[in-house]
């Protein structure tokens, strides 16, 4: 697999403006619109998710069986579901589940693999074969079946269903951070700190692991979306988000498919919702790689 | 060559050992077992009936035992027996293999056919609108949950055709047509996604090679822009591509759980999903087992047919 090195974070940072963090946004916005957009469109959605008791029009718990599979109308923006809730009002609570989920099931994995990578990148040896090792395991299973069986040995919770996603993601983030750090260890000024007589853990930690956050960037933005396809997946076999909680997957799962000819508002909307986050990240995920890593260009 | 070939299936054999434990240990933290399911359905709790069945399911040995009679079990070539069915795992396992593998090959298929042609194009086509398009549409396609995708394609038939795929399973000795329309669709939803990523990885390849110096010349000599394309640049773009299937093929198994409960397929993947759900850990952990080892061999081919298609790497390794 191909993987960023610290040369090519060396050239991004080069290429940006040395004038801060506005000017560089702006310098971001004008190469690449479509992330900008991307970039945009997911911060509207976590503000929708912060400010959802806002924003919803009604009470995405509760019931109502005078209302059930209405349509889309003035009072039900997305119409209801076969309980009588309003699933506008469930597509913006849902925002914060999934966006909480795929945000923290991600860094977990990416940090957790991301200091597994440092240490067997740059100890190398024997430790560095037995890692790669125990990560061809846990790589070997499809990602999806890994969570499954995750969610279902841990039991349904949000914290369980973020260690059930969090633990395919490892390996994938060990894999790049270990190539970069590879890269990363021949360097002159990691021969001089060692020269210096400074510690082993702390040249790994101190002065590589700074240098890996090109490559930690991008990886995150490329994980995020496969987290939220994969919460939802979980959601939707009933293996994820519990109730009472309102998750676009189990939106879908529940009786959606049942009510699907009746009321098509209860498949199109949540799908819409999940599709709509995991393409504004894949776009994201695009524009970030290809100004931080501009090997992997269109790849 | 022999060695290279030795070193990966040693290595195969040891990384499919540390799934197994990886798998076992996981089914045993799990809470609640298939003895308390089956109590729980009933009503009652008879601590002795209860007892008397863990022990027939061998549940109260400690759990090395327990991994130790499964290992040997394999070693035999029994898969166990299934708790909820009360016959041999693999009786339940065998008549589902044909559904999914029937499901796989067909999206794949779709996925090549779709991903490859549509990637040339976009490369050749570079920063035009066709080749915009074609990006967002494959950036979509990488974007929508395919059991979403199943969904909104059955919602389609139906509004717009009034049809249904059959919704039980047609055997293509009964009715080949119908057998066909019913494994198109839910091929389809796990194609698309797995062609997204292979248009993807053709298009940036093929942009590398498209830049070397050999393409210039056949440009300059005058040949044929579909022979310049297909037969110059092509093949030598398809490395990546092959690579990219092998890793897919890890993904789309997950993407046929969701697909084949959408489309009620009655396949292994599926079963996996029920058999998890009923805590049937034979079933669980050989339907896993067996999933690891499909994807490990369809590493394996790809690294060997690498070795057969890059004789650079045929002869560069340790």
């Amino acid at each position: 697999m191909n993987v960023g090195t610290a040369g090519s974070s060396f050239e991004a940072s080069a290429s940006f403006h040395p004038h801060g963090t506005v000017d560089n946004l702006f310098v971001f916005c004008r190469e690449k619109p479509l992330g900008a957009l991307a970039a945009i469109l997911l911060l509207v959605l976590v503000l929708a998710a912060t400010f959802a008791d806002t924003l919803a029009t009604h009470d995405p718990i509760r019931t109502d069986a005078e209302h059930t599979l209405a349509r889309p109308d003035r009072a039900h923006w997305f119409g209801t579901d076969n309980l009588g809730r309003d699933i506008y009002s469930r597509i913006i609570y849902g925002a914060r589940i999934s966006l909480a989920v795929g945000i923290a099931s991600t860094l977990l994995g990416a940090v957790f693999g991301g200091i597994i990578g440092v240490i067997s990148g740059y100890f190398g040896g024997w430790l560095d074969l037995m890692t790669q090792r125990i990560m061809d395991i846990l790589q070997g299973l499809p990602l999806l079946v890994l969570a499954l069986v995750m969610a279902a040995a841990l039991g349904p919770s949000i914290g369980n269903v973020i260690v059930a996603i969090s633990v395919p993601i490892i390996p994938r983030a060990q894999r790049v951070i270990r190539g970069s750090v590879i890269a990363i260890r021949e360097f002159a000024y990691i021969e001089a700190a060692r020269a210096l007589g400074v510690g082993n853990l702390r040249i790994a930690f101190r002065h590589v692991l700074p240098n890996t956050i090109g490559p930690f960037i991008v990886l995150m933005t490329a994980q995020f979306g496969g987290a939220i396809l994969v919460e939802a997946a979980l959601s939707f076999l009933g293996l994820g988000i519990p109730e009472p909680y309102p998750s676009w997957g189990r939106m879908l799962s529940v009786s959606a498919a049942e009510f699907a000819q009746k009321a098509p508002w209860l498949v199109l909307f949540p799908g819409i919702a999940i599709s709509l986050v995991v393409f504004a990240s894949n776009l994201l995920g695009d524009a970030v790689r290809d100004k931080l890593d501009p090997r992997l260009r269109g790849a | 060559m022999h060695v290279y070939l030795l070193q990966r299936v040693v290595t195969a054999f040891l990384t499919l050992f540390g799934m197994s434990v990886v798998i076992f240990v996981l089914l045993r933290l799990a809470p609640g077992n298939i003895v308390d399911i089956l109590f729980a359905s009933a009503g009652f709790v008879n601590p002795a009936a209860k007892q008397e069945i863990a022990r027939e399911l061998g549940l109260d040995q400690p759990i090395p035992v327990q991994y130790g009679r499964w290992l040997r079990d394999i070693a035999r070539g029994e898969l166990g027996k299934s708790y909820r069915y009360d016959i041999p795992a693999w009786q339940v396992i065998k008549p589902r293999i044909p559904v999914t593998l029937e499901l796989a090959i067909l999206a794949l298929l779709i996925a090549v056919l779709l991903g490859v042609p549509v990637g040339v194009l976009s490369a050749i086509r570079q920063d035009t609108v066709t080749d915009y398009l074609l990006r967002t549409l494959s950036l979509a396609g990488l974007s929508m949950p395919s059991f979403w995708l199943g969904m909104v394609i059955i919602l389609f038939l139906v509004s717009y055709f009034g049809w249904i795929p059959s919704m039980t399973y047609v055997s293509p000795f009964e009715d080949f047509k119908a057998h066909i329309l019913q494994f198109l669709f839910p091929a389809l939803a796990v194609g698309y996604r797995s062609s997204a990523l292979i248009m993807r990885i053709t298009r940036s390849s093929m942009l590398d090679v498209l830049r070397e110096d050999y393409i210039r010349t056949a440009w300059a000599k005058g040949q044929r822009e579909w022979i310049v394309v297909f037969g110059h640049a092509l093949s030598n773009a398809t490395l990546p591509v092959i690579t990219v299937i092998g890793i897919e093929f890890a993904f789309m198994i997950g993407g046929l759980v969701v697909t084949e409960t959408v489309f009620n397929l009655p396949g292994v993947a599926r079963y996996l999903v029920d058999a998890i759900l009923w805590r049937d850990y034979p079933v669980v952990q050989n339907l896993v087992m067996f999933m690891a080892i499909v994807v490990l061999i369809a590493n394996l081919t790809v690294d060997l047919l690498y070795g057969w298609l890059d004789p650079r790497i045929r002869y560069q390794v340790r």
